[in-house]
């Protein structure tokens, strides 16, 4: 059995608040199996619903229709055993790096003696390379700092699963691929399962072993998965030579777009 | 450049002074004969601004004197009135039938004038001390518990996100979560409800005679000293602006957090 399951999922928005009646399917009939220790990435284009799909496995918002398992067992409602690095951070700007990340620990290790929560909190600070700035309060970071908060906050609730939402898409491309590849030794290290919400295909590749993309809404739906075979840890050098990899891209890129075509064929030839 | 523009900062607002003092001259020499000039409003209050602690009896105090009564006062009022403005505000921002409830109740009550609440408070409480704290309290509350339920509503929901995903308690999350994001929105309120409670303090001590500033105004108009009238408006004026320059101090602090 997957270690985290989606069956039959669908997801309807009401339009114009809930006196009109009309719903706009989001979601439909989402199918999503996903091994422990796994690295997904559910790739999709603006709109098409990904923030939705992170937030129904979150379990901050509900299904309409069909059942998110975790192993093995439905999810109620949101928890710490899904730890989520949301979009836009949502640091709690009144706190200290520090304090915001022992906010999570303590919540979710209330059971041990506070010097090792600390303890605890120092060591993921440090992991995501901030120990000199665990002092500083958000407006203080700039915006790959405040991601890099964002992402020892949801390990730091050691959690089944970590779920990342279009975690690098406010950051300049710099930025990004020194985040990316420090997601990469992280996932290493940890060997988390995680599941990854982007929109950027190389992102995608160089990070999971497993690619879903999510169909043009409304009423989205997951194509089967592609697998990445490619050995951990990967370079982007390799990513640009690798046959194989080229061949997901172009297929990636063929379901994003709904079907391949010429532009498409051509840019990627390029 | 910058020397130009430090002395315009001093020279400009003297430039102000002076254009009311003009007019205040004016008025008192053309229009109003019994209006005192400024010379005057001088020579017969500044017994009252240069020994400001002197005490010659309940209603004859220095001016700085009648204004620490005042404080008092407004202080008691002014905690009355956000220890039970910010709660209900709290409330009215998190529950949207609560407001539904209530807002209508209060959008009525805000706009009443201290002068109708005093003699409801005094027959409420039978004693003009309380009356006037009652009236304060009431008058001032408003501005708190509207900016503190704005604050309330206006919680982004990626804060309460965070909250939910970590399962903090009720008590947590309003500790941890929505109190510090809502705290620039109540200290807004803190001020302006200051401000309130500083122009309600001169009618409710108008009103029950009591020793301040605003009874000093009241009684020195029964006794046809017009130059101390004109003292206690401006000494009102100079608290209110101090204690509106201290609020923002401190609002400031909060901003930033």
């Amino acid at each position: 059995m997957a270690f985290l399951e989606m069956r039959g999922v669908s997801k309807n928005f009401k339009v114009n608040g809930a006196k009109s009646g009309r719903v706009l399917p989001v979601l439909s009939n989402i199918d999503l199996a996903i091994d422990r220790n796994e690295f997904v990435s559910v790739i999709g284009r603006s709109g098409s619903g990904k923030t939705t799909l992170v937030s129904l496995i979150a379990g901050l918002i509900e299904p309409d229709q069909g059942t998110i398992l975790l192993e093995g067992k439905p999810i109620d409602g949101p928890g710490p055993d899904r730890g989520i690095v949301f979009q836009n951070y949502s640091l709690l700007s009144w706190m200290t790096v520090f304090e915001n990340v022992f906010l999570a620990v303590d919540a979710v290790a209330a059971d041990i003696a506070s010097n090792e929560k600390r303890e605890r909190t120092r060591h993921y600070i440090n992991l995501v390379n901030l120990g000199a700035a665990a002092n500083k309060v958000p407006r203080e970071l700039s915006g790959g700092m405040r991601q890099r908060v964002a992402v020892a906050r949801g390990l730091a609730m050691e959690p089944k699963v970590l779920l990342l939402d279009e975690p690098f898409s406010a950051l300049d491309a710099l930025t990004r691929s020194t985040l990316q590849e420090e997601v990469a030794r992280i996932w290493m290290e940890t060997k988390k399962t995680v599941v990854m919400i982007t929109n950027d295909i190389d992102e995608a590749i160089l990070l999971s072993d497993c690619i879903y993309t999510l169909t043009s809404g409304p009423g989205a739906t997951l194509s089967p998965a592609l697998q990445v075979e490619t050995a951990h840890p990967r370079s982007r050098k390799q990513l640009s030579g690798d046959a194989t990899c080229q061949r997901l891209r172009r297929e990636t890129f063929g379901l994003l777009a709904g079907k391949p075509n010429a532009v498409s064929a051509a840019l990627l030839a390029s | 450049m910058e020397k130009r523009f430090d002395s315009a900062a001093i020279i400009l607002p003297m430039l102000g002074v002076g254009l009311v003092l003009l007019v205040w001259t004016f008025l008192s020499l053309k229009v109003a004969p019994d209006l005192p000039s400024p010379w005057r409003t001088w020579e017969e209050s500044k017994k009252y601004i240069l020994n400001p602690f002197f005490k010659d009896g309940e209603m004859n105090q220095g001016i700085l004197r009648f204004t620490f009564l005042s404080l008092v006062r407004v202080a008691k009022g002014y905690l009355l009135a956000i220890a039970i403005g910010t709660p209900l505000g709290f409330l009215l921002g998190m529950s949207a039938n609560f407001h539904r409830a209530f807002d209508p109740v209060i959008q009525v009550l805000r706009p009443i004038s201290p002068l109708a609440w005093l003699p409801l408070g005094l027959v409420i409480f039978k004693q003009s001390e309380l009356a006037a704290l009652f009236t304060i309290a009431i008058c001032a509350m408003w501005p708190t518990v509207i900016n503190t339920a704005m604050g309330v509503r206006s919680i982004s929901q990626e804060y309460l996100n965070v909250g939910r995903v970590l399962k903090l308690s009720p008590i947590k999350t309003l500790r941890r979560i929505m109190i510090p994001a809502t705290l620039p929105y109540m200290f807004t309120g803190y001020r302006l409800s200051l401000g309130m409670a500083w122009l309600v303090i001169v009618a409710a001590e108008m009103l029950t005679g009591a020793p301040g500033l605003g009874g000093f105004l009241w009684q020195e108009y029964n006794s046809l000293v017009y130059s101390h009238i004109l003292l206690s408006i401006l000494a009102i004026g100079l608290i209110g602006y101090a204690l509106d320059r201290l609020m923002s101090l401190v609002e400031g602090r909060f901003k930033t957090a």
